[in-house]
């Protein structure tokens, strides 16, 4: 049960996909311009992890070495496809905002990286709970990431206005922000960590 | 179960079955979820349009001009105006605007329906130019069809730091305002269901005109 724990709380902290491996940055410091965009982000890539990683691990005996690379893949890119087409169909205000980034999960090296290094070597329920503590360990950055900007750039946080619009630091709406809040984040939960 | 050995036939056979399984669930849910895709679409449009008339307008009529489709609206029976489906490029991509416009071509409101400008900056035009507050950058009510960013000498300001979106946005609505002008006047000459058709043919020949005029106003343009 501890190794399942420890597998749950991997991603979230010690192996934190956006402030430790560092892995996923093109949505990370595309899709954090305000705390809702990132966390829809995060939640998407969620489900798209988890699913794949319980696919992959199921399959893992069925594909041979040499070609688990193109038929991870394929089952990464099913997965996306369909969190675009039901996001497209029920969820078309958040569409309108990631339509745009969401076939890039395809290619978030956080996904692959973790069907190829975790799913294809460890059983079902193990890669399942990795995938949660992951994409939940994704989400969670993408989500403080976003409010920092947000609240930086705009005055806002989730929304809702915390001080007014004028006194935002454009720039941290834009890309160059994007680099600069991530940076800060980082230093910041690494210097926590080490305590 | 021990793991298949990479031969050429097991590695043919498992890529063949997982993509074949892709394809089917994929073919699957796009088909389970075409119908809503469409009809959110629809219902996004059918938003814009009421959310651009006066309430309870009601839509008469639709037609094709210029390649924008305008939507013709009556308010108890009587003509008030319609909503035009405009578009143009923007900073970063292509703007989709719904803009209604009253019988004599001033504006009623705005919705924009898609577009691709810079989170922060261009995407205000969602909500900048409707700003009741700031009547310098709001064009509602204003006279459509001549509308010029502040910067260029016209009279409505731009949004700070995304000025091509802000002209491109103007330039929407002034095209709206031209296609919406044309089928107007042909409205007014009278013209009932019986001569439709002869109706067409002048719509027709008020459209080359039209087409030969805006050639002329790049000219002017460019000169």
């Amino acid at each position: 049960m501890s190794n399942a724990m420890k597998t749950f709380t991997n991603g979230l902290l010690k192996e934190n996909p956006t402030f430790v491996l560092v892995l996923g940055m093109c949505p990370t410091l595309a899709t954090t311009t305000s705390a809702i965009n990132g966390m829809s982000m995060g939640l998407a890539t969620l489900f798209v992890l988890v699913c794949s990683n319980i696919v992959i691990s199921l399959l893992k005996n069925l594909i041979p070495d040499k070609v688990r690379i193109p038929a991870f893949i394929v089952v990464i890119a099913t997965f996306v496809t369909l969190v675009q087409l039901v996001m497209q169909a029920y969820l078309p205000a958040i569409y309108d905002v990631l339509g745009l980034f969401i076939p890039l999960i395809v290619v978030n090296c956080i996904v692959l990286g973790r069907a190829e290094a975790f799913a294809a070597k460890n059983s079902v329920g193990l890669s399942a709970l990795d995938g949660i503590g992951m994409g939940l360990g994704f989400t969670l950055a993408l989500t403080l990431l976003g409010a920092v900007r947000e609240l930086l750039g705009t005055g806002a946080c989730f929304g809702f206005h915390i001080f007014p619009d004028n006194y935002g630091a454009l720039v941290f709406v834009l890309a160059p922000g994007a680099f600069i809040a991530l940076a800060y984040l980082m230093v910041i939960i690494n210097k926590l960590q080490k305590k | 179960m021990a793991k298949l050995e990479s031969t050429f036939k097991n590695m043919v056979l498992s890529l063949v079955i997982i993509s074949v399984v892709a394809a089917g669930a994929l073919a699957g849910v796009y088909i389970l979820t075409l119908e809503t895709i469409n009809a959110q679409k629809a219902a996004k449009q059918q938003e814009a349009i009421l959310a651009v008339l006066p309430t309870g307008a009601q839509i008469s009529e639709t037609e094709e001009v210029n390649g924008l489709t305008i939507y013709h609206a009556t308010l108890n029976g009587i003509p008030c105006g319609a909503a035009i489906q405009t578009e143009a490029n923007g900073f970063g991509g292509p703007q989709k605007i719904m803009v209604g416009l009253n019988p004599e071509g001033l504006i009623y409101g705005y919705e924009v329906l898609e577009h691709q400008e810079t989170p922060g900056l261009g995407d205000k035009i969602s909500t900048w130019f409707k700003n009741p507050d700031k009547p310098a950058q709001s064009i509602i009510a204003r006279e459509a069809g001549k509308l010029v960013v502040s910067k260029d000498g016209g009279e409505v300001d731009a949004i700070t730091a995304a000025t091509i979106s802000s002209r491109a946005f103007l330039s929407a609505i002034n095209k709206a305002h031209a296609a919406y002008m044309n089928g107007h006047v042909d409205a007014h000459t009278g013209a009932s269901q019986q001569v439709q058709n002869e109706d067409d043919v002048q719509s027709d020949n008020v459209q080359s005109d039209n087409v030969q005029s805006d050639e002329n106003q790049e000219k002017e343009d460019i000169l």
